[in-house]
């Protein structure tokens, strides 16, 4: 309660409302002992005396009485009525949503169907008819009100009372034999009573403005006695000639609404738990880039169609850096498949992502390195130059197609926008362009699934568009994340093998992000092992697989069934990852290490070259070649 | 389709008999006497009686009920004592008044709401961010019956843009440019606290969308970030935005009881509250059971155009 308090008084406008409307209550209170001229002293010939003059502070109305009088009355009355509203409806709904919830079957289906129908008025409409029925009056307009917000919260708290009817505690006090009436006090009751206040705080404004526009209209408060909403009535016929008859009472609901407003956004923002955590951060054109001053990017090599130097990419996440990308080095030759191997958060996709500047931002950042394409420095280039090379050059097929593709556009309408958004060919082209990209990835009737939306295709149809999709328009650079980890061991080969096969085909360059080495033994030339954001181990494939180096590789490849291999036990690594937010000194895997000794733990290890073709990141490699 | 309109269509059914068991029931439990409202208090007990059993009102409540809605569904709302012509006649022709007024500001807080939304989105924490947030903090604040009158004050009576009140010139042709002339004014008062709500919706909506996979996916094509904005997130954001906006419908036509009285607008807003003063009971009952029912009609248009809009919906 206190850090809620704490979250709220942060958010400076909440607190502004809060003041706003606590000075506003506690003036409303002390009406009565404040030295006011009396409201309803009618006093003509002083009629309409303008604001600020003396006896009078905001002037007089039609009838000469104390406009500043009049106002805190009426202020008082018409808090006192949106509050008494709001009670009434918070007490009663909640009331009828608890026993809805509770009961459930048959008194829920009968009480919900008649809330139903009661919501399928428009709102004002059915407080007009009550108060046609019990007729115009200050406190029928009250049980309008009241009556219409009902079904309200009526709905809102039975869902959240069905949601705990059947939790533990509720059937533990049944068992113990407690009447359902102890059971809705003692147990349900405390349970919603934070979400009736919440309700309420936000909707009190709104039934103090709909007490307010009743009155406006004539069916509230009748005179002499005036809320804020009779006052504006009254003084609308004198609206042209004593305007401020109007403004007075007028500027002063939308203070308070205004203010309610502002303390229930706060409250609601200080409950969003999204918020706090970044997760409604709108995601930048491109990754943000900081580099430190005086960065120089290192001479690119002439032959890698893409190179990582030193690449970092962190995400700032509240006063929290997360180091995900600790500066990778990698390079990816024309024709060669290169697979990115290591577990969940060891930082590849991030690596993958901010190749082409994808990472979210904010909260991601590339604070170091450069990633050149054919020599290019693309961190930092600007987002035009990104957005050209992006799916033409270097393309992406993603994890998991389902979420990956627009779930509202026909395969078809996206793969021709893939086409169009580089080259400016008629639609036709590019549809017939596009059936014919879901027959390089063997979609059977490419023609009639053209026109099919991604939840009407199978996991492996959809991650074949994905791929369809990265070779619309013939890209050298292929990055593959994880494009097979969400399918069933079948598909997944049938992936890998037209990958496979397209590679060839087109020689295409890919780099391929997995944790399976299964998947990098069928595809790839060469592997980068990557741990805690840092390369730990890379080299050809037939190398790492016959001896790996490094204990972590070792440890990784253990976790791999090998068909046919007899009753050898899958070995999972001990521990976890450590998070990327507090690295240690040393090598990151010496805590789950069983070689580890102290000196692992001390200064930066470095990626040292291990033969002609490898490079390992350990002290104590596990294998110790003559010809390094 | 069809069939799934068709569907919609029959499911409202129960709605709409609940709607008019509602309305009869509220008006059923009006104190006092009808007839005697009707005859004034200087009637004989005898003449009471008579006109009781003129109007069916010495029958049972549910015999009475199915009388009413027997009536109800051949067209006949009953007669209206005060204006003395037939309650139909004279819904039908303020409800077109409040159509016009009410369906120019649903449009203008459609568009209006999620241009702004979208807008905010795409500049989240910028300049026209806060400016659009702090507007809507204002627009969803103040009171439209008082923003219609400062509207007067200011357009009408200072700058004398637009004509003070009513719906037509009082001299002159009726062509669609006076009306223009007449309607600005109100359906923008009426729409602005729509338009924030819309607005607000619409930009959370948005910054939902933009953090998904499948933009992520559109990003990594290469497509244009306008197209990535307004094409794919704007797309996906309706799915939620839409709902909403057939709740700004109720709220706009609630909302235009307010604004007829202030700008004069001779709709069914203003002829409700007149029913109500002057306990013309019937005209009430008729002119809410109608408009009720228009708007669980809308409500099944808003449900057809969200199933057309996303595939996922089995219709």
């Amino acid at each position: 309660m206190s850090a809620f308090l704490k979250l709220l008084a942060r958010n400076q406008l909440a607190l502004a409302g809060l003041i706003v409307m606590g000075i506003v209550v506690v003036l409303a209170l002390l009406t009565p002992l404040l030295p006011l001229a009396d409201p309803d002293v009618t006093n003509t010939p002083a009629r309409f005396t303008p604001p600020f003059s003396e006896g009078a502070w905001l002037g007089t109305d039609h009838l000469g009485r104390d406009l500043l009088s009049r106002l805190m009355w009426g202020t008082r009355l018409s808090l006192a009525v949106g509050f008494a509203a709001a009670t009434i409806a918070a007490t009663l709904g909640a009331a009828i949503g608890i026993i809805s919830g509770f009961y459930g079957g048959r008194v829920d289906n009968i009480i919900m169907r008649f809330v139903d129908v009661l919501m399928a008025f428009p709102y004002i409409l059915l407080a007009l008819a009550i108060v046609a029925a019990l007729g115009p009056g200050l406190m029928n307009a009250l049980i309008a009100v009241a009556a219409v917000n009902i079904p309200f919260f009526a709905r809102n708290i039975r869902g959240i009372t069905v949601g705990i009817a059947h939790k533990e505690f509720v059937d533990a006090a049944r068992l113990a034999g407690l009447s359902d009436a102890k059971i809705i006090l003692t147990e349900i009751l405390p349970n919603v009573l934070p979400v009736i206040v919440i309700a309420m705080s936000t909707t009190v404004g709104w039934m103090i403005l709909e007490t307010a526009g009743l009155s406006f209209l004539g069916l509230g408060s009748q005179p002499p006695q005036a809320d804020l909403g009779s006052m504006l009535g009254e003084a609308r016929n004198a609206l042209i000639t004593n305007p401020h008859t109007s403004i007075v009472p007028g500027v002063m609901i939308l203070i308070i609404v205004m203010a309610i407003n502002l303390l229930g956004d706060g409250v609601r923002d200080a409950l969003d738990p999204r918020l706090k955590s970044g997760a409604l951060n709108r995601p930048l054109p491109a990754t943000l880039v900081a580099r430190p001053a005086g960065y120089t990017a290192p001479a690119p090599d002439g032959e890698a169609v893409l190179q990582l130097a030193g690449l970092e990419t962190q995400f700032h996440v509240g006063r929290r850096t997360y180091r995900a990308v600790g500066g990778v080095d990698l390079q990816i030759s024309p024709g060669e498949c290169v697979g990115l191997i290591g577990e969940s958060g060891s930082g590849k996709s991030v690596t993958a992502l901010s190749i082409m500047g994808l990472v979210a931002s904010p909260p991601g950042k590339i604070t170091g390195g450069s990633v050149f394409y054919k020599g290019q420095d693309l961190v930092g280039a600007p987002y035009e130059r990104l957005r050209s090379l992006r799916g033409r050059r270097v393309a992406y097929i993603f994890q998991d197609p389902l979420a990956t593709l627009h779930p509202l556009y026909t395969v078809g309408d996206q793969l021709i926008e893939a086409v169009r958004c580089h080259r400016n060919v008629p639609k036709s082209e590019a549809r017939a362009h596009a059936i014919e990209l879901l027959r390089a990835v063997r979609i059977p009737n490419a023609a009639d699934r053209v026109d099919s939306y991604p939840h009407e295709l199978s996991g492996g149809m959809r991650q074949r568009v994905g791929i369809a999709m990265a070779l619309a328009n013939d890209p050298e650079v292929i990055i593959a994340d994880e494009p097979t980890t969400a399918l069933d061991v079948t598909v997944q080969a049938q992936i890998l093998t037209l990958l496979d096969d397209l590679r060839r085909d087109r020689g295409l360059a890919i780099l391929f992000i997995t944790h399976d080495f299964g998947v990098v033994a069928q595809l790839c030339d060469r592997v980068a092992v990557m741990y805690a954001g840092r390369i730990v181990e890379d080299g050809t494939v037939d190398d790492i697989l016959a001896a790996p180096a490094h204990p972590y590789t070792k440890r990784l490849m253990a976790c791999v069934p090998e068909l046919g291999g007899g009753r050898r036990r899958l070995e999972a690594i001990p521990g976890l990852p450590p998070v990327v937010d507090n690295l240690p000194d040393g090598c990151a895997f010496a805590d789950r290490c069983d070689k580890a000794r102290d000196a692992c733990r001390q200064g930066t290890i470095p990626l040292d070259p291990l033969g002609a073709t490898r490079r390992v990141r350990c002290i104590d490699p596990e294998l110790q070649e003559a010809s390094a | 389709m069809t069939g799934y309109i068709l569907k919609r269509l029959i499911s409202a059914i129960p709605v709409l008999i609940g709607i008019s068991i509602v309305v009869f029931l509220i008006m059923a439990m009006i104190p006092g006497d009808p007839a005697t409202a009707i005859l004034g208090s200087y009637a004989t007990p005898e003449n009471v009686a008579e006109l009781n059993r003129d109007l069916g009102l010495d029958k049972p409540l549910v015999q009475r009920y199915f009388i009413w809605l027997s009536n109800l569904m051949q067209g006949d709302l009953g007669r209206s004592f005060n204006l003395n012509r037939p309650v139909l006649d004279e819904v039908l022709e303020r409800f077109n008044a409040t159509l016009i007024l009410a369906g120019t500001s649903f449009v203008l807080c459609s568009v209006l709401g999620i241009a702004a939304g979208v807008i905010s989105a795409a500049r989240q924490y910028g300049i026209a961010d806060k400016a659009i947030t702090f507007a809507v903090l204002l627009g969803i604040s103040i009171p439209s019956f008082f923003l219609g009158m400062m509207m007067i004050l200011i357009f009408a009576v200072n700058l004398r843009w637009f004509p003070v009140s009513g719906m037509w010139p009082i001299y002159g042709t009726r062509d669609i440019w006076a009306l223009i002339d007449h309607l600005t004014m109100p359906a923008l008062a009426l729409s602005v606290v729509a338009t924030g709500v819309v607005a607000r919706l619409s930009r959370s909506a948005m910054l939902e969308v933009l953090r998904q996979d499948f933009i992520r996916t559109a990003r990594a094509k290469g497509v244009h970030e306008r197209s990535i904005i307004w094409r794919h997130a704007l797309r996906a954001a309706m799915v939620s935005i839409i709902p909403v906006l057939g709740i700004q419908a109720g709220f706009v036509l609630s909302g235009a009881v307010y604004i007829e009285r202030v700008f004069q607008w001779p709709g069914i807003g203003q002829m409700l509250v007149d029913a109500i003063l002057r306990r013309d009971i019937l005209l009430v009952q008729g002119g809410v059971v109608f408009v009720a029912a228009c708007y669980v009609l809308f409500n099944i248009i808003v449900d057809v155009a969200q199933s057309l809009l996303d595939p996922r919906i089995k219709t």
